[in-house]
């Protein structure tokens, strides 16, 4: 009990570091190393005061509530940040996947779950019905998903189609001028919340990936709804659920792509999906690698900060060069997508590495905070929570490196 | 129709969450791979002409507001004129001179003397500038400005009303003094520098960013404007202050009084 309390009365102490950042300055992007051109680094700058200001405070809150907090739609939308990718004249920024990376990976530093739900939103939905959308669907759905005033989501795996998507059974048959979609979708990002949802369905059930088709689902669609909110290890506030079709009625103008060519909608949308997702773990490690650089700073154990001691000088290195391999990667896919070479094998390897080095820059950052790391006043252990999802999310580790594999396999099979 | 310009400097400083700390030589402050920022009083000031001009908008006011942002100081300093562009101003003036990821300290009277040459070229009605820079914190440079041009001058002013009117010819500003508020009345042309409380700053939108690439940024060089920006002054060296020791509890108001009386000798 003594010991307890000791450790309170320690924290007490620190503790208003962390809830009104004196040091945030000291924070170790290295603007140099990350080689953006100043037009790149002030749209970082932009991004960061307004995560720092906006986000970061709520961060702890939104976690324990487990609720997404909703004015964030408005402000994001105001910001300028949920068309990163979507050309000017649908109210986007038009600008390319480094910046939407880059905003990604500044909202994960403030909080994970909002990073999440953001990505979802700005990429996963309103990339998507850029790319495959038609003129119509795009001036009807974009402007409103990007000012804010709708959310978007995107839905793929079902209960018993995850890693193997195209096993998927909810079906859509055409009826006159509709098509009745019947079947569940499960884990979907922003499920409770979205007004406006990219789903893939089977208008062909014994085509495999050839029967898959695209829709644009609206919320009010007639037999659409959604089952209660999943209770999840981390990404609270990022509200995930079970989508319901029950002859869910959708006009065929709804289609987005072609009848049957939703393979490629699913399959060239996670190539972006992965790597702008990538940047949610160089932000969730950037906050790790602050707080703990701050930290071991400031804690003085034998007289000396822990900071100075060896064992906590390798883990502050570790942490530091995992974070800058991981961000140069990332960004490195991102300019070449920008520059038309938008790479398999690259998209799953920047989300492959950059994920497994986040669980592991949080489970160190835990480990330097030590009691400190392990109560939830201090956010490592939220930070972990989040990191663990990207191993899991936007495909396995294990699915990613099989792509990889896959690719190699490919150039070796004719 | 008449034009109203508001001149409004703008100075790239150590961002204000920054740990300072003194460079090895002795000579400055490590600024090499430090966040910058722009000077929060600036940012106030740039903020305060962009709300002018809305309410000029709005009453649709016969005298249209154009904003110049100016900044003195290396390459770099292009940034924070990029950031006041992207708040709203028209177009921007930088006088370049030093080096990024070196300390450039020209003194306030030769910031002055640079403005002053400026306002000869763009007569504006009225200049705002931050009561102080965050890093020297000199506090000078308004005041000197007002000197050199020989116009009245509202300091550490908190609350600003120009109306929007035809041709305006007064402002009204208040300021936080010791007793209370004073209210000051000044003819323009004027020079006024900000206080916090002012109004609390825009964010930088996405788009705003973007649209702002396409605003002019002039470059002048001291010596386009005929000012030699040599100090007079040397820096000898520069220290950290030295560390507060932290205090200590005491158990009573008598050991309080006599700790007072005979360590401190205050009482």
């Amino acid at each position: 009990m003594l010991m307890r309390l000791k450790l309170r009365n320690n924290f007490k102490a620190t503790t208003n570091i962390f809830r009104a950042p004196q040091h945030k300055g000291i924070s170790t992007y290295n603007v140099a190393v990350a080689g953006l051109t100043s037009e790149q680094h002030e749209f970082r700058e932009a991004v960061s005061s307004f995560v720092d200001k906006e986000l970061s405070p709520r961060a702890a809150q939104i976690d324990k509530d487990n609720e997404f907090p909703n004015d964030m739609w408005k402000k994001f939308g105001d910001m300028g940040l949920l068309g990163i990718t979507v050309a000017q004249k649908y109210g986007g920024l038009g600008q390319g996947y480094l910046e939407h990376c880059i905003a990604m990976e500044q909202i994960s530093r403030g909080s994970g779950s909002v990073g999440l739900s953001y990505g979802a939103h700005s990429n996963l939905c309103v990339n998507q019905i850029h790319r495959n959308g038609n003129e119509q669907q795009k001036e009807k759905y974009l402007p409103k998903l990007i000012s804010g005033d709708h959310v978007g989501a995107l839905a793929m795996s079902e209960p018993g189609s995850g890693s193997d998507v195209v096993s998927m059974r909810l079906k859509a048959e055409r009826k006159g001028d509709k098509y009745i979609l019947n079947g569940n979708k499960f884990w979907i990002t922003n499920g409770p919340d979205a007004d406006v949802l990219v789903v893939y369905a089977k208008t062909d059930m014994s085509a495999g990936p050839k029967g898959i088709t695209a829709f644009i689902i609206e919320k009010g669609f007639k037999g659409f709804s959604t089952h209660q909110k999943l209770d999840k290890l981390g990404m609270r506030g990022s509200n995930t659920c079970e989508l319901v079709f029950e002859n869910c009625e959708v006009p065929v103008e709804n289609v987005l792509g072609d009848v049957g060519k939703g393979v490629y909608v699913l399959m060239s949308g996670l190539e972006y999906e992965r790597l702008v997702l990538a940047a949610g773990p160089l932000g969730l490690m950037q906050a790790a690698l602050d707080i703990t650089v701050d930290y071991v700073h400031t804690r003085k154990q034998f007289g000396k900060a822990i900071g100075e001691f060896q064992l906590i000088q390798g883990k502050l290195a570790d942490m530091y060069t995992k974070l800058n391999a991981s961000r140069a990667y990332t960004y490195a896919v991102a300019r070449a997508c920008d520059d038309g070479h938008a790479s398999n094998k690259d998209c799953a390897g920047v989300i492959l590495y950059s994920a497994e080095r986040a669980t592991e820059v949080a489970l160190d950052a835990i480990q330097c905070l030590g009691g400190n790391g392990y109560i939830n006043d201090y956010p490592t252990g939220r930070i972990l929570r989040d990191a663990k999802l990207y191993e899991i999310g936007a495909g396995t580790s294990e699915i990613r490196r099989m792509l990889i594999g896959r690719e190699f396999n490919k150039e070796f099979s004719h | 129709m008449s034009n109203l310009r508001i001149l409004v400097g703008v100075k790239r400083v150590i961002d204000y969450a920054v740990k300072v700390r003194v460079n090895r030589a002795q000579t400055g402050v490590e600024v090499a791979n430090v966040k910058h920022s722009i000077n929060p009083f600036d940012e106030i000031g740039v903020e305060e002409a962009i709300r002018i001009r809305e309410r000029f908008a709005k009453a649709k006011s016969p005298t249209s507001v154009e904003i110049v942002a100016v900044s003195c100081g290396p390459p770099k300093s292009q940034e924070v004129l990029r950031t006041a562009l992207a708040m709203g101003a028209d177009r921007a003036i930088h006088v370049e001179y030093g080096k990024d990821n070196e300390q450039n300290t020209i003194e306030p009277l030769v910031v002055a003397k640079l403005f002053n040459e400026i306002v000869k070229k763009e007569q504006p009605g009225l200049v705002i500038m931050g009561k102080q820079a965050i890093d020297d914190d000199s506090g000078q440079c308004g005041q000197i400005l007002a000197g050199l041009m020989d116009v009245s001058q509202a300091t550490n002013v908190s609350k600003l009303d120009v109306e929007p009117m035809e041709a305006p010819k007064t402002l009204t500003t208040m300021c936080e003094i010791d007793g209370g508020m004073e209210t000051l009345k000044c003819e323009l042309p004027a020079v006024v520098t900000t206080d916090l409380r002012l109004n609390e700053p825009r964010f930088v939108s996405l788009p705003n960013l973007v649209k702002a690439k396409k605003k002019p940024i002039n470059k002048l060089t001291p010596a386009d404007l005929g000012i030699d920006i040599v100090s007079k002054l040397e820096t000898l060296k520069v220290n950290e202050p030295p560390v507060r020791k932290a205090g200590i509890k005491v158990e009573s108001v008598d050991e309080l009084l006599d700790k007072l009386r005979n360590e401190a000798k205050v009482i």
